[in-house]
Formats: structure tokens, C-alpha cells, sequence
């Protein structure tokens, strides 16, 4: 039994924590989410990626019920988008994380408990191992106004992480953190993972999507573009050619060793065995390519991203 | 509960950001000014002799319309910028998505607000008005006639501007709501002193604007209640025969009118709940 569900009775331990179908939602005639599906199991850490302007924020504010779907349906830990039942269970950090300037640290972690309805007996422990937990232990007194940018972010994460939450939704979690931060902050993460706390974390820094996430989805125009694990989604071994650039019928030529991309002078082939990289060494050079590198390896999920959203960011 | 919560948050935030130091402060040196003022009015002569007590009675009184008038637009432009950023603020801010990310209506937010920004509002109009019409009636011996509906109809008329700039606030950004809210106050102040232009030559359509802008946003009916309240009754009796301006006022509101007020704060209000919940954050 999962150490948060204990402290939520009335949650449905059957529902995944985030089940969207065919969720839209249009801005005018701007459309910001074109049919959205997705699930979430109870306890995954999972990457919601995606350019600008792909909808992974306004995602997050239908979650929420801050803002409303024109069309579709979803459910959050087994209750309706955006219900009171649903947001007494999810701790929520904003991506323009803003916190009243004249209160204390302490005070905002107060004020969210209150909002939260936990108890007063335990608001206290709440609030000390959350300050602990994001390494601001011996900062409750300091105004929120005098802490550093990267300091208000990881008050940000100790409020979202107020009342034992069933899942955390993270909108660009350490954009504002140092690398000690980012690490402190992914070992958090792994901790609430522990505790079969579902995260969705919706960020940009893939490197770290790539280090602590179990399930990945991109998002592109509104609409889940890929999804499921590392594995499944990055396509295994890649070589990457820097060389000069090689004409349509060169590219066509190289099709028989695999999925093919060129792009930024980097010829990328997936799928290709490391036993067949010097034949197509021997290929490119016969096509006229003239090389610079060649770089055997995995595919990156940075590499895969590009792939998927067409290189937009 | 969680309106309450709201509510003391809202309040501490005037605290804190020295606001209701500033307010208490500067309106005790005003207090204390126009004391001092109303102490000197015994000096006064008229051709040579001092005045009669009459005399003084009706020069206090017309003085302390003009106290309460500049304290009316005082307390209607601190409603008004008290309310303007108190929703729009959160909303820009980013603060309102945090508060509503918890388990909190935004009902309870809107609320809270109100009462957080009304309750201590209204403490300071009590507060402050009672004091000037008791440091007047020490220092020149003319009390208002009916002093608590005088405080009643200034803070009420607080309140509307509150509300309605609130209600604004839902929808438009901080500095349009503040405003908006501060030319409708002064353009209904304006329609009134029409309207009673429009009564003194007998114009029926130029007195129906000073009607219509009552109703539309009952600010200056309030601020007439208000004068009636202190005016003397020589005041009311030339008023009566024709001489009604924004100082002296022939009658106060009927039943009605204070039913209006009454209805318009609770659908102000109920628009104000209604938008917030209808928009997206």
C-alpha cells in the first residue's frame, strides 16, 4: 500500500492519476490542444515534453481547472478535471512560480496548508520537512521578497509537496536552479517516486527528462505526437556523420542502412547495427560526402525531440 | 472557512505593506488640522462682531460638509485602489493560479477579498468619521443631526465603489479597473450636481440625469444621504425652497432608494462572482 494514499480516504486507488480523451481546447480560432489523449498510471514520474506553445501548459491548467476544455473529458486521480476532490490531491508548482512578496517563507507554506485543509496538529511537521526537503531548513523567517530566484522556485516545490500529495504537477520545475539545485531537486523527485507519488513534469531540460522520467510523451500542436518509455521511444543505436552536405539523391541511396536525417551538416541513421558503420562510412564518401566525424552511439532523447517537432524550437 | 482564510491574508497584506499605518496616520493629521481649524471658527467676525452662536452652528456645519466631502472622495479612491489589483493583481501576478491550484472556489478567493478589503474599510470609515464629528462638536459645539446614518451612508457608498471596482477586476487589468472605477465615481458625482441644477430651473430631463446616474451607481446618492444626515435644519428648509447643490440637501433617501442600494451591492457582487467563475485563469 502506498504511503500517500493512506492520508487521501475516499481516493479511487483503481484510477490512473491522469487519464485525458480527446481533450481540446481553442483560444478564438487558436488552437491549443487538438485532441488530447493520454494516461498516467499512479506512481510513474512522467515527462509531458514539447516546443513553445505546444499546449503542455495548457494542459496542465485543465488539470487544474483553471481553465476549461472546449471539448473532450479527463479525469485526475479518479475525480472530474479541475474538481475540489482533485486538487485537495495534487500539489501544483507553477511555472511562473509567484508568491506573496510581504509574507515569510513559513507564512506562504501556512497559508497552502490552510488552503489545503491539513490539519493544524500537523502543520507544522508539514511545513518543517518540506522546508527540509527542498533544502531551505533554517529559512521560514525570510521573506519571500529577499530569497534568490532559485530559492523561491525550490519554495515552489515545498508547497507543492504540502499534504502528501497522490500526484505533483511540475511546470518547468528547475528552470530557475543552479546544477546543485537540479540535482537536489531530481533526488526529491525520486524520493516522491519511492513513495508511489505519480509526478508529471512537464519541462524542457531533457537531459533531466531523461534521468528521472519512466514514461515520456511530446506534445506538438496540441496533440500527443509520441509516447512511452526511453526505450521504447528513442530508436535504439544511431551513428551520426558530420559531413558536407548531401544532395536529395545521396540521401536516397543511403535509405537501405536505415531511417535517415540530415540536418545542420549531422547525417543521423537510426537503427543501424555498430558492425555497418563502416559500410556506410564507405557509402557517403562514395555519394561525394566529404567527413568530418563520425560519432557511433544512442539516439538522445534531445535528438528524438527534434525529430518529432520538426526541429522548431 | 477558506474565505476567512482569504479574507485575513488580504488584510495582513494592508498591514504589511504599511497601508493602514499610512491611512491612520495621515487622516489623524487631517483630523487634527481641521480640529484645529474648527476651533478658530469662534474668532470669526462679521462686520466687527463675532458670531452668533446661529452663526457658528451654520458656518461649523457647512465646513464639516466640505471635511466629509474631500473624506468621501479620500475613502472612494482608497476603495477604489484597494480593489483595483486585488483580483486583477492576483491574476497577473500568477498568484491567483497557486491559491486556485488548492482545493479553493473561486467564490472563496472573490469573497475573501471583499471581506478582507471591506471589513477593515469600513473600520476606518466608522473610526475616522466619528472622530471628526466628535472633535467638532468639541471644538464648536454642532454634532450632525444624525450622526450614524451620516457614517452609514459614507461607508456604504465605500463599499459600492469597492464592489463595483472588484467586479471590474475580474475582467480587466488593475490600472483599467481603477480607472474606470474612479471616472464612474466622478461622472455620477457630476450627474448629480446636474440633476440638481436641472430641479433649481425646473429642467425634468436635466434633473432625470442626476436621477438616472443615482441609480446607475448610487455613489452621490449616498454622499446626498450622507449630507442630509449633517446638514443643520436650516439647511434642509433651503434646500426645500429650491437652493439644493452637492452641500445642502432638501430630503433624505426614501425606502426605496435604500432598498436599491441594498439590491445593487448583492448583484454588483453576484456579477463579480459570476465572472470570476466564468473566466479562464
Amino acid at each position: 500500500m502506498r504511503e500517500s494514499s493512506g492520508d487521501n480516504p475516499g481516493a479511487d486507488l483503481a484510477s490512473p492519476a491522469i487519464h485525458l480523451s480527446g481533450l481540446t481546447k481553442h483560444y478564438g480560432s487558436t488552437v491549443a490542444l487538438a485532441g488530447l489523449n493520454m494516461t498516467v498510471p499512479r506512481g510513474e514520474v512522467f515527462g509531458f515534453l514539447g516546443p513553445n506553445g505546444a499546449g503542455k501548459t495548457t494542459a496542465v491548467r485543465l488539470m487544474l481547472g483553471l481553465a476549461r476544455a472546449s471539448s473532450g473529458e479527463g479525469m485526475v486521480l479518479g475525480f472530474p478535471l479541475g474538481s475540489l476532490e482533485a486538487r485537495r490531491r495534487i500539489g501544483y508548482l507553477p511555472e511562473l512560480f509567484r508568491y506573496q512578496g510581504w509574507l515569510r517563507a513559513g507564512e506562504v507554506l501556512r497559508l497552502h496548508c490552510e488552503l489545503a485543509g491539513i490539519e493544524r496538529g500537523s502543520r507544522r511537521s508539514e511545513i518543517q520537512s518540506a522546508l527540509e526537503l527542498v533544502g531551505l531548513d533554517g529559512r521560514s523567517e525570510d521573506h519571500v521578497d529577499t530569497l534568490s530566484k532559485g530559492m523561491q522556485q525550490r519554495l515552489g516545490l515545498a508547497v507543492a509537496l504540502l499534504g502528501k500529495p497522490d500526484l505533483v504537477l511540475l511546470d518547468e520545475p528547475t528552470s530557475a536552479l543552479d546544477p546543485v539545485g537540479r540535482h537536489d531537486v531530481r533526488e526529491v523527485l525520486r524520493a516522491l517516486k519511492r513513495r508511489g507519488v505519480a509526478v508529471f513534469l512537464n519541462s524542457h531540460l531533457l537531459s533531466e527528462v531523461e534521468q528521472i522520467c519512466d514514461r515520456v510523451a511530446v506534445v506538438d500542436h496540441g496533440r500527443v505526437v509520441a509516447e512511452g518509455s526511453l526505450p521504447q521511444l528513442l530508436a535504439g543505436p544511431r551513428v551520426r556523420i558530420q559531413c558536407s552536405d548531401l544532395g536529395p539523391e545521396a540521401l536516397a541511396g543511403l535509405a537501405r542502412f536505415g531511417a535517415s536525417h540530415f540536418a545542420e551538416g549531422w547525417l543521423t541513421v537510426r537503427g543501424l547495427p555498430r558492425d555497418r558503420v563502416p559500410a556506410l562510412v564507405s557509402a557517403v564518401v562514395a555519394a561525394g560526402g566529404q567527413i568530418q566525424v563520425v560519432d557511433p552511439g544512442q539516439q538522445t532523447l534531445e535528438e528524438r525531440f527534434l525529430e518529432l517537432v520538426g526541429d522548431k524550437e | 472557512m477558506t474565505t476567512l482564510v482569504i479574507a485575513r491574508l488580504t488584510f495582513r497584506e494592508l498591514l504589511r505593506r504599511r497601508l493602514v499605518l499610512a491611512l491612520l496616520s495621515l487622516t489623524a493629521i487631517v483630523i487634527g488640522i481641521t480640529a484645529w481649524g474648527f476651533s478658530r471658527v469662534h474668532d470669526l467676525y462679521i462686520g466687527g462682531s463675532p458670531l452668533t452662536p446661529g452663526e457658528v452652528q451654520l458656518a461649523s456645519s457647512q465646513l464639516l460638509l466640505l471635511v466629509m466631502f474631500m473624506f468621501s472622495f479620500v475613502l472612494a479612491l482608497t476603495c477604489a485602489f484597494l480593489a483595483a489589483p486585488s483580483i486583477a493583481g492576483d491574476l497577473e501576478s500568477g498568484i491567483a493560479q497557486a491559491l486556485l491550484s488548492r482545493p479553493v472556489r473561486r467564490e472563496e478567493l472573490l469573497l475573501g477579498r471583499w471581506f478582507g478589503l471591506a471589513v477593515p474599510i469600513g473600520m476606518y470609515a466608522s473610526a475616522s468619521t466619528t472622530a471628526e464629528f466628535l472633535l467638532v462638536d468639541w471644538t464648536t459645539g454642532y454634532l450632525p443631526r444624525q450622526m450614524a446614518v451620516a457614517e452609514a451612508s459614507l461607508l456604504v457608498e465605500g463599499l459600492i465603489l469597492l464592489t463595483f471596482t472588484l467586479a471590474l477586476s475580474t475582467r480587466v487589468s488593475a490600472i483599467t479597473a481603477g480607472v474606470i472605477s474612479v471616472i464612474a465615481f466622478g461622472t455620477m458625482w457630476l450627474g448629480g450636481v446636474a440633476g440638481a441644477f436641472g430641479e433649481f430651473f425646473h429642467n425634468q430631463p436635466i434633473a432625470d440625469v442626476g436621477v438616472v446616474t443615482h441609480f446607475l451607481l448610487p455613489t452621490d446618492g449616498l454622499w446626498r444621504a450622507a449630507v442630509f444626515a449633517i446638514e443643520p435644519l436650516s439647511s434642509v428648509l433651503a434646500a426645500s425652497r429650491g437652493f439644493g447643490s452637492t452641500f445642502q440637501v432638501s430630503s433624505g433617501p426614501t425606502v426605496g432608494y435604500l432598498a436599491w442600494v441594498g439590491i445593487w451591492l448583492l448583484v454588483v457582487l453576484g456579477i463579480a462572482l459570476w465572472s470570476f467563475r466564468c473566466r479562464e485563469i
